[in-house]
């Protein structure tokens, strides 16, 4: 990989730069993508649980895909669009999004753990795919490890807003 | 069904739900704090070892290390039951065990210091089972501690805690008896209930003698309890609950995590966060306990079973802090499943070189009923009895009675659930389905269906005390101090609804403090089942108590005794009399109106949860697949039914149903090394895989609070277990007595 020491990012919207360095606002080459959203950036709502790529906890969306961020490099994101679950609202209204709004309305967690990457793998989905069957909503959410069983709620969540056809 | 309430039984959003959609929830690893270091954990590579030397030069030399800790350098702080397991040892007794702890600036350089630690064992024999640990010579892991054996019974549950069930005559009990089974059967595999938040703690100190844990237990108030014993009452404790990302009772105890942030905090007077990695909580974060029966049972042929007799083995890794109390409520629990009246059962509970047990939902007593029911299934088969009818003729009834965990006797006064196992098995379709032992309800071709049932009870609904105050604010509001941090069941969210009946003002004019040891009473924490009825009971009486006392200020404003008023949407009036009324704030803006509510303890109660399952097995590659699963449960009234339902839902999550399917933690026999510790090895359900589950859901009145509620999200795991055991056996027709069911063990089986 080419060295670099600037990183540009688009994140919820808004233009980031990250420096090579130690200390506040900088990346080093270690970072991962969740450790810089979470502790560079304060966007804690992205979750952290095994760390290795299967749990989807800290699923975040980049380049309108749901993507693992404690897998990638921050390194590696220079000139992406990154979506948190901070990012989700509209920011103009501050309304939820109608995801966001099902998942309170159907009660589609518990703990509320894995809830954000579900949310954002959810989302990805229907942004690429508005009205899946309910064997494609499972598919998308086969990497999404949810221990407190809201699976059944998840689904009639993702399900009432796929049919509303947000 | 009891009269109407305006909030309960209703469903409502959960009062968190725009913090967890919005990630804004905050969980302990979210929490920022100026100045903070970072902890982590030198990890022993051995099962058993003497530490004969560290050299923490290397470490300390790098830059940004603030301090290095290992076993010379703390007082003899001991954890465990009984206190004997030193919170840093100059021993090692698993692969994993902490040899030093590191503070350092950044993450990064506390794991670069790790690396910079040498460390010099002496290499001992390690034990890594209970045959292996009770085998005589068998090497020791505490010089006191003779034949690997930690004696029975715990402090906290009094000096007649059960260590066993010894009573009756079993002469008479076999000569009773029609049939007479025996037999051996464990539930060993150790499914990890896995919570997706690991466990960890950020300490602040304060010198001389002070330290605030912020936690990820739900027990706030308990860990500022075990802290102040663990640290020889020398250390005064604080303790802030927030958010858990999951516990299944795992969590009710950090304390090692804990102890090491504050351990660290103490040196180098800054506050310390140590967080697991996930491999971390799977290989040094308490598991499940081991569970072993050996037993004698003699049944009737009308079903009723006469009499037990065995020994209970209980492996609970390298320490114990709960196994004792998980042993008094597995027995007590197996007492309530059955009611007979002639016992000889024993219990030992074996330490070995892994990793130590704790508590998990279940208890003690999904272990037991998950190696009983198996080998009653023996006696069943004999008798030709049809497992539902026995479990009707055995579960504790009016009239029944037990000796609970603390040795004495209780009469009970809950309900009859036969009604409960009635409507389940008819949902199910037991009737139709069951067709004898070891016979398949089904056969199309390779593929073989079976069918089986569990059941669970604990009278643990009403454990331990609870306190909580309600403090009334003179604009009809109110505040619930109750130190109850919220990890999934959406308690949080019920005890104002619950204050909201009495106080007759919305739940949305309720708040609730933090869980902070500082600011609210007392509370033991939301386990067993407790939240509802014992909790519940607490916040119910202090709104209780604040609504007397502004009756009591309003009487002579209305001229009339407080007897005679009732408050309702913040106003006070005159019975019959509604139009003789004041606001609530004829408090004035300066009074305090404190109510305060306490719940005592009380074992008169159960609660009961019935799993059926229905498996088909493909014979050729021994995969088995949940074909459908009944829960049937009666508690009483309601309180929040989409919380109920998720809760319910979890009969297969956190090591319940998957735990006999195909969970479970790998030990290498000859390293003592867990080989699955992450979640790619581990094997959890995803959702494309996630089966049919249906709830009936019955409302009995209880005698429980004033509400008639009671809980039961702890034991939905429970019964689950030995349900897939029985329906595997029936579906293939071979006895199977292991957990969990995977392929090899059903074609190893078939081959038999």
């Amino acid at each position: 990989m080419p060295s670099r020491n600037t990183v540009r990012l688009i994140v919820n919207g808004k233009p980031c730069e990250l420096h090579e360095g130690a200390g506040a606002g900088c990346f080093s080459h270690s970072d991962s993508l969740a450790y810089t959203l979470r502790e560079t950036l304060g966007l804690t709502g992205t979750k952290l649980s095994c760390g290795q790529g299967a749990c989807g906890a800290c699923t975040v969306i980049m380049d309108r895909k749901a993507v693992l961020s404690c897998l990638i490099l921050t390194v590696e994101c220079d000139g992406r669009e990154i979506t948190t679950i901070e990012g989700l609202r509209n920011p103009e209204t501050g309304e939820l999004d109608p995801l966001q709004q099902a998942f309170i309305d159907h009660r589609a967690f518990q703990c509320g753990y894995c809830t954000p990457g579900i949310i954002m793998t959810s989302r990805a989905l229907l942004d690429a795919n508005p009205h899946p069957n309910e064997e494609e909503i499972k598919e998308a959410l086969s990497g999404n490890f949810c221990r407190c069983v809201s699976h059944y709620h998840v689904l009639e969540a993702v399900r009432s807003v796929a049919e509303e056809g947000a | 069904m009891g009269r109407d309430y305006r909030y309960i039984g209703k469903p409502a959003k959960r009062r968190d739900g725009g913090q967890i959609v919005t990630g804004s929830a905050p969980f302990l690893d979210d929490l920022r704090f100026p100045n903070l270091l970072y902890g982590k954990v030198l990890r022993s590579p051995h099962a058993h070892a003497r530490i004969l030397s560290v050299d923490k030069s290397g470490a300390e030399a790098l830059p940004g290390v603030r301090a290095v800790v290992t076993w010379e350098d703390i007082p003899d702080w001991r954890g465990g039951t009984p206190r004997n397991v030193r919170v840093l040892d100059k021993k090692v007794r698993y692969v994993g065990d902490a040899a030093a702890l590191v503070a350092a600036e950044s993450d990064a350089i506390a794991e670069e210091a790790l690396r910079r630690i040498k460390v010099e064992y002496e290499v001992l024999p390690a034990v890594f089972d209970i045959d292996a640990a009770l085998e005589p010579g068998a090497p020791l892991l505490y010089e006191d501690l003779p034949n690997n054996i930690l004696p029975g019974g715990t402090p906290i549950y009094g000096p007649k805690c059960l260590k066993g069930l010894v009573r009756g005559d079993m002469e008479q009990a076999f000569a009773e008896a029609d049939v007479i089974c025996e037999g051996s059967a464990g539930f060993e595999n150790i499914p990890n209930a896995l919570p997706p938040e690991p466990p960890g703690a950020v300490a602040v100190w304060e010198p001389p003698d002070r330290a605030t844990v912020y936690g990820t237990s739900q027990a706030p108030y308990m860990d500022k309890v075990s802290l102040y014993h663990v640290f020889n009452r020398e250390l005064d404790i604080r303790c802030i609950g927030h958010h858990v990302g999951g516990s299944f009772g795992t969590k009710i105890m950090c304390w090692q995590v804990q102890t090491y942030a504050v351990i660290l905090a103490r040196a180098t007077g800054r506050p310390v966060k140590v967080m697991f990695s996930k491999e971390e909580h799977m290989t040094s974060f308490t598991l499940r306990v081991g569970s072993r029966v050996q037993a004698k049972i003699g049944l009737k042929k009308d079903g009723t079973i006469t009499g037990i007799q065995g020994m209970w083995l209980v492996d609970s890794g390298y320490y114990s802090f709960t196994t004792q109390c998980q042993v008094a409520v597995g027995l007590a629990e197996l007492e309530l499943f059955a009611q007979c009246p002639h016992w000889d059962l024993k219990t030992s509970v074996v330490v070995t070189n892994r990793n130590a047990s704790g508590a998990t939902r279940g208890f003690g007593g999904q272990e037991l009923n998950s190696s009983f029911i198996p080998v009653l299934s023996l006696g069943m088969e004999k008798a030709g009895l049809d497992p539902l009818e026995v479990i009707k003729k055995n579960f504790v009834k009016p009239g029944g009675g037990y000796f609970w965990r603390n040795g004495e006797w209780y009469d009970y006064r809950g309900i009859d659930f036969t009604k409960t196992m009635d409507r389940g098995a008819e949902r199910f379709g037991w009737k139709e389905k069951w067709k004898g032992w070891l016979r398949p309800t089904t056969v199309d071709g390779r593929r073989r269906r079976g069918i089986g049932v569990g059941i669970h009870g604990n009278a643990d609904i009403g454990e331990d005390t609870a306190e909580a105050y309600i403090q009334l604010g003179y604009q009809a509001s109110a505040t619930i101090f109750l130190c109850a941090a919220e990890h999934g069941t959406g308690q949080k969210s019920n005890y104002p609804k619950l204050a909201a009946e009495v106080l007759g003002i919305p739940p949305e004019r309720i708040a609730m403090t933090p869980a902070d040891t500082l600011v609210t009473p007392f509370e033991f924490g939301p386990v067993g089942s407790r939240g509802t009825y014992a909790i519940g009971s607490a916040v119910i009486r202090a709104a209780e108590d604040a609504r007397e006392k502004l009756l009591e200020i309003a009487a002579p404003r209305l001229g009339a005794p407080a007897g005679d008023l009732d408050t309702a949407d913040g106003m006070i009036f005159v019975k019959n009399r509604p139009d003789k009324k004041v606001r609530w704030s004829v408090l004035g803006n300066d009074r305090t109106i404190l109510g305060y509510g306490r719940f005592e303890q009380d074992f008169t109660m159960c609660n009961c949860f019935l799993s059926f399952v229905e498996l088909e097995i493909d014979t050729e590659t021994g995969k088995s697949e949940i074909v459908k699963i009944v829960n049937a449960t009666d508690i009483g009234r309601i309180i929040d039914p989409p919380g109920l339902q998720g809760q319910l839902n979890a009969c297969w999550g956190s090591a319940g149903i998957d735990g006999a399917l195909m969970e479970e933690t790998i030990l290498d026999p000859d390293t003592g090394n867990i080989l699955n510790a992450n979640l790619v090895d581990y094997p959890w359900r995803p959702f494309p895989e996630i089966p049919d589950v249906e709830n009936v859901i019955l409302e009995t009145p209880f005698p429980s609070h004033r509400f008639h509620a009671i809980g039961i999200a702890e034991i939905t795991n429970a019964p689950g277990p030995a349900a897939v055991l029985m329906a595997a056996s029936n579906a293939i027709g071979r006895w199977l007595f292991q957990y969990p069911v995977t392929p090899d063990r059903i074609l190893k089986a078939l081959e038999d």
